[in-house]
């Protein structure tokens, strides 16, 4: 009896297991405002800079590829945008840089700076906040070939786990409070790259795979104040944690499958972790966790659709403000500001 | 001349009203009345220094303005007055856009594009100024420049088109969309975009509920779904939850299909010349029929032919109003508009 008892316990605290993480009550809407005769596409990126301006980058135009050379080369495609905290349009920044094609992430540290991580340049590139090139890290490739599966990248082995500071289509950067950068690299490479605030490559580490320091796709990355190290691992969900210097230290699995994920400033920290849908399928997923660092769930909101207080693939999630987030809907071609409530 | 008296002969067994073909009224069809009409010479006009492409998509909203979706050195969407008059270009250089297929408009004014190139079928507002929703999924870049995958049609996805053609809604703003190119079905999404029901796969068929290039539909105000199966030349007939009804098979190439809006629906049906002008195509394609959605002829009118009013591969109508149809061509690059005569 007292065994049917613990197990009957045991049934219900797994069934109640997912009840744990509380539906958040939340209000979507899209403050931002394009000039006449520009869209968003596919909505990448999408990150606040300390005066509450809004960065965003996305593929929305053709990328073209220029015959009648000596190889196949490949250069635009990808747009980022400068909205006021109104939501108002500002600018766009970049226009004709070398290095966007395939939007994938925007970032802006805490000194201001746009970091703009593109996934076919791969290259991850530093805006100063005048939107001057500031510092670049990789190197975007000659030629394109085309096609290329997006999962192996381009000629190198996949998850090779090699030290070198050239990417296979990154996903994301984060720095630590001495202004270390972290790269995560990414749907190519699967690994983890280390720079130094003046892009000094310190180490890589991680390779394709489900074991420990092992990722099927590191496809977000965020640093917490003592200067932890968050890796969405999507495909393997869960989000893995190492220390600075990439020691492995623990998995965390209440996220979902992390396509996007953020970890609030402040001094007491969220990490948020969007459990996305694919873009070919909106009768799964969606919603996004909102936890504590150590994996506690503190609640959850959204499901996967194309209404209003839906969300289509989130690709990117900035949590500045912990209640008052923006996410980049890479299958809805929309950025929405979802308030906590 | 061995080859002309052979497509003579075909011209000859299409029209023949020798019945040995069961229930392949393209002689009923063929023998339809002439119905009188009249062109609208150079009515709408490009804007000074440029230029229409091949006319795929071409809409009217309740206001009487004319939207053209085409395919120029990019894909364009253009808005015309009632008068024929350039309003304004739509969406220029927006994600979505690639290689026009379709554009139309629903019963709230927004305008839909329907794009074979991005796979993307795109919900403007009544302006263009803004995008509600996006349906499908633009393939990747590194996915390549194939405009259909070699081998095999992948299995089709809920939720991914590859190369649609046409979108129609019902009363409850169901949408459905004829996908298309490498899949070969109709879908059925709610209007929030969520899938509800497909007819039809990826592959060709030629039976009750498959598809060979599903390229356009229509629905009426009851909601039953009306097919343009081009391969088959044939237009499907399907109930609102796309249950198979029936087909008609005497119009001919089954390109395109219309239905006019007010109490009296009319199902206007393209038998459009093929791109490429074979010897005596234009002898026994070309025109537009004009019938009741139950399938029976009401008439024809319009021809195949370089010149205008002639028509080069008619890719779309409009027939909001019944009486009053604008037509796009693909080789003649150009969008005409007509009124018929011959009905009331």
């Amino acid at each position: 009896m007292k065994r049917v008892t613990t197990l009957l316990l045991a049934a219900t605290a797994a069934l109640t297991l997912p009840a744990l993480a509380q539906d958040i009550g939340y209000s979507t809407s899209q403050p931002l405002t394009l000039p006449h005769d520009t869209f968003f596409g596919m909505a990448a990126g999408v990150a606040t800079d300390s005066k509450g301006h809004v960065f965003v980058y996305t593929r929305n135009g053709d990328p073209i590829i220029t015959l009648a050379g000596s190889r196949a080369f490949a250069h635009g495609g990808s747009s980022l945008y400068e909205f006021g905290p109104d939501g108002k349009y500002i600018r766009q920044i970049g226009k004709q840089v070398y290095g966007f094609l395939a939007a994938q992430q925007v970032r802006v540290d805490k000194s201001d700076n746009i970091w703009v991580v593109d996934r076919y340049s791969s290259m991850v590139m530093k805006f100063d906040p005048q939107g001057r090139v500031a510092m670049l890290l990789g190197r975007k490739p000659e030629s394109v070939d085309v096609p290329s599966s997006p999962d192996t990248g381009r000629g190198t082995p996949p998850g090779s786990g090699q030290q070198s500071d050239l990417f296979q289509s990154p996903t994301d950067v984060a720095w630590d409070a001495d202004g270390n950068i972290f790269v995560a690299d990414g749907i190519g490479n699967a690994r983890i790259a280390k720079f130094t605030r003046d892009g000094v490559f310190v180490k890589s580490w991680g390779a394709r795979g489900t074991g420990q320091s092992e990722f099927k796709s590191a496809h977000g990355v965020a640093v917490d104040a003592n200067g932890n190290v968050y890796v969405g691992d999507r495909g393997n969900n869960r989000i893995q944690v190492f220390d600075n210097n990439g020691t492995y230290k623990s998995s965390i699995t209440t996220g979902g499958d992390p396509e996007a994920i953020c970890i609030s400033p402040g001094a007491h920290q969220y990490l948020f972790s969007s459990n996305s849908n694919p873009v070919n399928d909106l009768d799964r997923g969606g919603e996004i966790y909102k936890l504590e660092l150590n994996g506690t769930v503190v609640g959850k909101f959204g499901q996967a659709g194309k209404g209003p207080k839906d969300f289509g693939s989130v690709n990117a999630i900035d949590c500045r403000n912990p209640s008052a987030l923006y996410v980049a809907e890479a299958g809805n071609w929309r950025v929405t500001k979802v308030d906590l409530h | 001349m061995k080859r002309y008296l052979a497509a003579a002969a075909t011209v000859a067994l299409l029209f023949s009203t020798n019945s040995a073909l069961p229930q392949v009224s393209a002689t009923a069809a063929g023998s339809a009345p002439d119905l009188a009409y009249e062109a609208v010479p150079n009515f709408f006009q490009a804007p000074p220094g440029d230029y229409m492409g091949e006319l795929q998509g071409v809409a009217t909203n309740s206001k009487g303005h004319v939207f053209a979706y085409f395919r120029g050195p990019q894909t364009r969407l253009w808005e015309f007055g009632p008068d024929g008059k350039f309003i304004k270009e739509i969406g220029k250089g927006f994600y979505g856009f690639q290689f026009a297929h379709s554009v139309r408009v629903d019963r709230h004014d927004n305008i839909w594009t329907v794009d074979e190139g991005t796979n993307v079928v795109t919900k403007f507002d009544p302006t263009g100024t803004k995008v509600l929703m996006v349906v499908g999924h633009r393939p990747s870049q590194a996915e390549g420049p194939y405009a259909t995958p070699k081998g095999p049609n992948p299995p089709d996805e809920k939720y991914t088109l590859c190369r649609p053609t046409d979108v129609a809604w019902d009363q409850q703003d169901n949408i459905f969309i004829s996908d298309g190119y490498c899949n070969n079905r109709v879908v059925k999404y709610d209007r929030n975009g969520r899938f509800l029901a497909q007819n039809g796969s990826e592959k060709v068929g030629k039976g009750e509920n498959e598809y060979n290039l599903p390229h356009g539909l229509q629905v009426d105000h009851q909601g039953n779904v009306y097919v343009a199966d081009r391969g088959n030349a044939r237009y499907v007939v399907l109930d609102n939850n796309l249950k198979w009804k029936t087909a008609y098979t005497q119009y001919g190439s089954a390109w395109s299909d219309c239905i006019s809006e007010g109490p009296h629906q009319y199902l206007f049906m393209s038998n459009s010349n093929p791109n490429g002008n074979g010897p005596g195509t234009w002898a026994r394609t070309g025109q537009i029929y004009k019938a009741e959605l139950d399938g029976t002829v009401v008439g024809k009118f319009g021809h195949a032919g370089k010149l205008a009013p002639g028509w080069q591969v008619v890719h779309m109508m409009d027939c909001r109003n019944p009486n009053q149809l604008i037509v796009g061509e693909i080789e003649s690059w150009r969008m005409q508009k007509f009124v018929l005569k011959g009905s009331k």
